[in-house]
């Protein structure tokens, strides 16, 4: 089973460096397929692991070898393989085979194939690292691997100013809230003396309420960042410049569920804490709606399946902080397959049109690309929550876990998301491939992808169908290790009342969205028509003025205070002293190369003077030491 | 007037302070030496001077040995200015500036 391990994590990280040495040259397609191969090789080893566990109930640790030892710290490179973590590879390692197959296909053309293949497999390793490391040292190694893969990935195409924009903040609002992570764990060290996650859960229910309030509040401030919950959430729309597999796997399916993994993992942490986890639960349902609303007008559809992340990992949030930490995770992989399905779709259309994403520009798709218009529609099916795919076991069982616990008002708001998520998914889907075929006025000629980048994303497609008939094996095997509480609402009447209630209410909100997309009224806009002038329209539009407001009140005085530093703190102080360092050296030799005129005669006259300069210091301390006993007389009768 | 050791060591003094005003200001390379073995002579007088003061051989000694290397030098240096003479046609000092810095 080591082996297997060692097999799984490592894997990713041989195709990584083999793709490295081919980074500079141009396409060469070995470089694709062998780390498509190699993250087969991981995915079969995370499957023969998955059933281990299940079969066997045990865990797979091991300890590669020591990291850190100082005085009592004691940290080693030791990785787990328990109920949670192998659901969390099943997941990066089928998702990202899937998409290191596609990118085959999507990067065909592009300069930097070889590079792409290497940081997206470095990736897959750092997230490996991230979620089988059996201590909070190991998995902040991969928390900060992922965001370097992610900055590297999404500023991929670094001639575009906007895609390297992006992905410095992406990075630097990441950084912002690794700092609290850090401080979390540090908090963590200070308090239980280890970082290992057994020992030091072990640890914590003896501590302090505030301890424990603070470990929790800071180490959610880590997952604030890498799952892009408000206010840090403006990284992950923008995220978007990056190449479309990036999005459907780092920016959908895998790195930005590494918030909902932390939290599920120091589920034993939050269960002591449960004022900090109602925080996070509202924090999240906030997210849902507040993302969902921006995601109804956005005019670019990688941007609207963008919010739509960011809206269920509100869900998964709000799933976690209510104590439902199995329902965050089902949810988590269930989500994974649907969205990377969607993202891999929308890649398909944005390589149809020539990289336009504006679903208003399109119109009609559906007669060009049939496979791709099936697979969209499924895979947004099972992000409404239609039965019987994936999103209705996993996201209903969020609701009912609200309703259960009695937090009608997350309830609600996670109500009206799910509407609203129906709406905007369905939008987009009427907009790109019904009505008419608008794309027509501005000279598209649409195509369908590659044959295998669409069978490369049919395994994603059955799992977004059938992911959610796991659900009691996965139940049975999750609960080994998390709280095993099940959210039925017992009387029957409310049950199918709530059931067929929220369904009615989705499928209503589809409809909608169809009538109204996918009418031949349907233009593209162009800012005169009444909606557009609205209030809500802008606020909307305009995400609610928060990237503004971050550039004008923190970005602007940042810079400002900066430039003050820079003008008089850095060059008038810093800068200042070792330039007069380096120019008092400078003048000194400038003025004593005189010396070394070459001149005999001019040398023999200095060697002269420093003989006399010698030989009247060699009297002078002569004299001095004789009359050294008159000399202390005199300076003591000066009072020294 | 008797002859003390003073007188040797003025006279020495005196021929020291001529040797090197020579060794400053001449330019002339063949007057180099002329100031240099002055130099060296002068300090022969004193070695002499006071090893016959103290009664203690070991000064002439030195002076015995200074002669010797003094007129070792001189054959070198004479060898090098006649090589330089031949190549430049001069000697003068002020000329020779290879090794500016």
């Amino acid at each position: 089973m080591e082996l297997l391990l060692y097999t799984a994590l490592f894997a990713p990280l041989v195709g990584s460096l083999f793709a490295a040495l081919f980074g500079a040259s141009p396409k060469t397609l070995v470089t694709g397929v062998v780390t498509s191969l190699l993250l087969g090789v991981s995915l079969v080893a995370s499957t023969i692991l998955l059933i281990f566990v299940i079969t066997s109930g045990q865990f797979v640790h091991v300890e590669m070898m020591t990291w850190i030892t100082a005085g009592d710290l004691y940290i080693p490179f030791g990785f787990i393989v328990d109920q949670i973590s192998v659901t969390m590879m099943m997941v990066v390692t089928l998702v990202s085979t899937v998409v290191h197959v596609y990118a085959i296909g999507y990067m065909d053309h592009d300069k930097g194939f070889n590079r792409f293949f290497s940081w997206l497999s470095a990736f897959v390793f750092s997230m490996m690292v991230l979620v089988m490391s059996d201590n909070f040292a190991g998995l902040f190694i991969g928390w900060e691997g992922v965001g370097l893969c992610s900055w590297g990935l999404i500023g991929f195409w670094y001639q575009k100013e906007s895609a390297t924009w992006a992905a410095n903040e992406a990075f630097i609002m990441n950084r912002i809230a690794d700092l609290g992570m850090l401080i979390g764990i540090f908090l963590i060290y200070w308090n239980t003396g280890t970082l290992q996650y057994h020992e030091a859960f072990a640890a914590m229910p003896a501590l302090e309420n505030a301890t424990l309030v603070w470990i929790g509040i800071f180490l959610f401030v880590g997952a604030m960042g890498k799952s892009a919950q408000f206010p840090l959430h403006t990284w992950l729309a923008d995220a978007m410049e990056g190449p479309t597999p990036v999005s459907a796997l780092i920016h959908a399916a895998t790195m930005v569920t590494a918030g909902v993994y932390l939290v599920i993992r120091s589920h034993e942490l939050y269960a002591l804490i449960p004022n900090v986890g109602l925080f996070i639960a509202s924090l999240g349902a906030f997210v849902a709606i507040f993302a969902a609303s921006m995601a109804l007008v956005n005019r670019d559809i990688k941007r609207v399946i963008a919010y739509s992340t960011l809206s269920q990992l509100g869900y998964m949030f709000v799933a976690a902080g209510l104590g439902a930490y199995w329902v965050a995770l089902f949810h988590l992989m269930a989500h994974a397959f649907f969205k990377a399905l969607l993202f891999l779709g929308a890649g398909n259309v944005m390589h149809a049109m020539d990289s336009e994403l504006d679903p208003f520009k399109m119109g009609g798709l559906g007669k060009k690309m049939k496979v791709t218009m099936i697979m969209m529609t499924l895979a947004s099916v099972a992000l409404a929550g239609i039965y019987p795919f994936a999103g209705f076991f996993s996201k209903d069982l969020i609701l009912e876990a609200a309703f259960v616990e009695q937090h009608y008002i997350i309830y609600t708001v996670l109500l009206v998301t799910a509407g609203l998520t129906a709406f905007y998914s369905f939008r987009i889907i009427a907009l790109i491939f019904h009505g008419e075929e608008r794309y027509k006025l501005f000279g598209f000629h649409p195509h369908e992808a590659y044959k295998f980048m669409l069978v490369a994303m049919s395994p994603l497609l059955l799992l977004a169908i059938i992911a959610g008939s796991f659900k009691l094996s996965y139940f049975e095997m999750v609960t080994n290790l998390l709280p095993a509480i099940e959210y039925h609402i017992h009387h029957p009447l409310t049950y199918w009342v709530i059931t067929l209630g929220t369904q009615l209410f989705v499928i209503a909100a589809i409809f909608f969205a169809y009538k109204k997309y996918m009418s031949k009224s349907v233009k593209v806009p162009d800012g005169t028509s009444a909606m557009e002038k609205s209030f809500f329209y802008k606020l909307l539009i305009n995400q609610y003025y928060i990237p503004r407001f971050y550039e004008e009140y923190l970005v602007k005085p940042y810079r400002e205070l900066s430039c003050v530093f820079w003008k008089h703190v850095d060059q008038k102080v810093v800068d200042a002293t070792v330039d007069g360092i380096a120019n008092v050296i400078y003048i000194t030799g400038e003025n004593s190369r005189e010396m070394q005129s070459g001149n005999l005669s001019t040398m023999l006259k200095w060697m002269v003077a420093g003989l006399v300069a010698l030989l009247s210091l060699a009297v002078v301390f002569g004299l001095a030491t004789r009359h050294s006993d008159k000399i202390m007389l005199i300076l003591s009768g000066l009072g020294v | 007037m008797e002859i003390g050791l003073n007188h040797y060591l003025v006279l020495s003094t005196i021929l020291f302070s001529i040797g090197l005003v020579g060794v400053m200001r001449r330019k002339n390379l063949l007057m180099l030496f002329f100031a240099t073995e002055i130099l060296l002579n002068s300090v022969n007088i004193s070695f002499a001077a006071i090893s016959h003061f103290y009664g203690d051989l070991t000064g002439q000694m030195f002076a015995f040995f200074v002669i010797a290397i003094a007129a070792s030098e001189v054959a070198v240096g004479l060898g090098l200015l006649i090589v330089w003479h031949k190549r430049h046609n001069a000697i003068d000092l002020d000329l020779m500036s290879t090794m500016k810095g």
